[in-house]
């Protein structure tokens, strides 16, 4: 009776229902990415009844992330944010099981996680992570719900949907760069109109209703209140080779503006952008000293990091421990040296 | 003919516009050419991930009339 209660005023829709509500109450969901997008999602989800959420994340909350991933709080910076999202929406609705992936999606893992749900949602802010679910979608043959912000303007789809289009059919490459909310800015709000808009989707491939956003991209810009929808087709030669040839990770490379400058990136192999060119040298901070032999002393070499501090520290070791005096560091980092789309 | 661009994304900010309008002295013309034109005019760059769409049907090829409308849609991925 409780339970009637609590949902009694979305049970009084007629395509929602009881009927529907046991429907919610039986859905597994997951959410890949608790950002700005992942953390209203879930917070509408859970709310409306949802029965298993499950919550996949790496990161710890930060600071930074307070204007727009609303469930958490200054408390709870630091923690993972899994867990922090957890906390919260169990107070939420209490009745609801939510499960915690502290974890990357990552090609060995996507398909076994994605199996165990029904929709994924996806709230991931870079383009390798889009291409890994909607691959890893297609493998499992599971709907997703799609959504990517810039600025002040929003893209919404649900891909693989009874056989729709996928991602792949919309955007079958990726940009040669990307920027994302730490680049270039974001307001929470934009992110939450999102995150609303793919529990809509989900909410209506559970309960059957109305027309879900398959074969159709919702475009919309918050400063103009304007938005469009935008039809595509399924184009079945890049599905076919996903599904023949199994994960392979996207990756972004870029050019620097500057190739004939001779670069050292002492990033780790994950991190993005990926910088391409004939002088880009590419050692991990940690494996400087075992790798010194690679690095030159007789002409310039830039070094750079994401920041600008990190880079700092290996010029430092490479200045006081190995004797270098050729080196200069990007100190506004691997952004400064790309060219600029904004 | 005249026909109506729309400008999505960061291609907005490159362009400096999210909307005009282009008179042709002819009765149709390519979509490759136009967009062309378009990319040239505007300085945009890392043109193969944008998506064109015609009247809001994503096309890859195909040839615009008078009063037909031209989307240029990059891919982004923030979150």
């Amino acid at each position: 009776m409780k339970e009637q209660q609590r949902y009694s005023r979305q049970i009084l829709l007629p395509e929602i229902g009881s009927i529907g509500q046991s429907k919610l109450a039986q859905a597994k969901l997951l959410i890949v990415g608790m950002g700005g997008l992942g953390c209203p999602a879930a917070l509408y989800l859970a709310a409306a009844g949802i029965g298993h959420l499950g919550l996949l994340d790496h990161d710890q909350v930060d600071e930074s992330n307070l204007n727009r991933q609303i469930l958490y709080r200054e408390s709870d910076i630091g923690q993972p944010k899994v867990l922090a999202a957890k906390r919260f929406l169990s107070q939420q609705n209490s009745r609801i099981n939510i499960r915690c992936h502290n974890e990357q999606l990552t090609i060995e893992n996507a398909a076994t996680l994605f199996r165990d749900y029904d929709i994924i949602i996806d709230g991931t802010d870079n383009f390798p992570s889009k291409y890994l679910i909607n691959d890893a979608c297609l493998l499992t043959n599971k709907p997703w719900v799609y959504a990517s912000i810039y600025k002040f303007q929003g893209q919404v789809s649900t891909f693989n949907y009874e056989n729709g289009p996928t991602y792949r059919c919309l955007f079958p490459q990726p940009p040669k760069q990307q920027l994302n909310c730490e680049a270039t800015g974001v307001v929470g709000a934009l992110a939450g109109n999102l995150g609303m808009l793919q529990t809509m989707e989900a909410l209506k491939i559970i309960l059957g209703m109305g027309q879900v956003l398959s074969g159709t991209l919702k475009l919309i810009d918050m400063l103009t209140m304007q938005d469009q929808l935008v039809n595509f087709n399924r184009k079945q030669e890049g599905i076919n080779s996903i599904l023949n040839e199994g994960l392979k990770r996207v990756e972004l490379t870029c050019e620097v503006r500057e190739p004939d400058k001779v670069y050292l990136d002492i990033r780790e192999k994950h991190e993005i952008p990926q910088l391409s060119g004939e002088k880009i040298i590419k050692i991990p901070l940690g494996q400087i000293p075992n790798r010194i032999e690679e690095i030159p002393r007789d002409i310039p070499v830039y070094v750079v990091c994401q920041s600008g501090i990190r880079s700092q520290k290996a010029i430092n070791l490479l200045e006081s421990n190995f004797g270098y005096i050729n080196l200069i560091n990007v100190s506004n980092g691997v952004e400064s040296i790309i060219p600029r789309q904004t | 003919m005249n026909i109506t661009i729309k400008y999505f994304g960061v291609i907005a900010e490159q362009a400096g516009i999210s909307i005009e309008s282009m008179r042709l002295e002819k009765e149709q013309a390519d979509l490759a050419e136009i967009k062309a034109v378009c990319f040239k005019k505007h300085n945009i760059s890392d043109t193969d991930s944008i998506q064109t769409a015609i009247n809001r049907e994503l096309k890859e090829n195909g040839f615009l009339q008078s009063g037909d409308e031209l989307a240029f849609l990059p891919p982004f991925a923030g979150g």
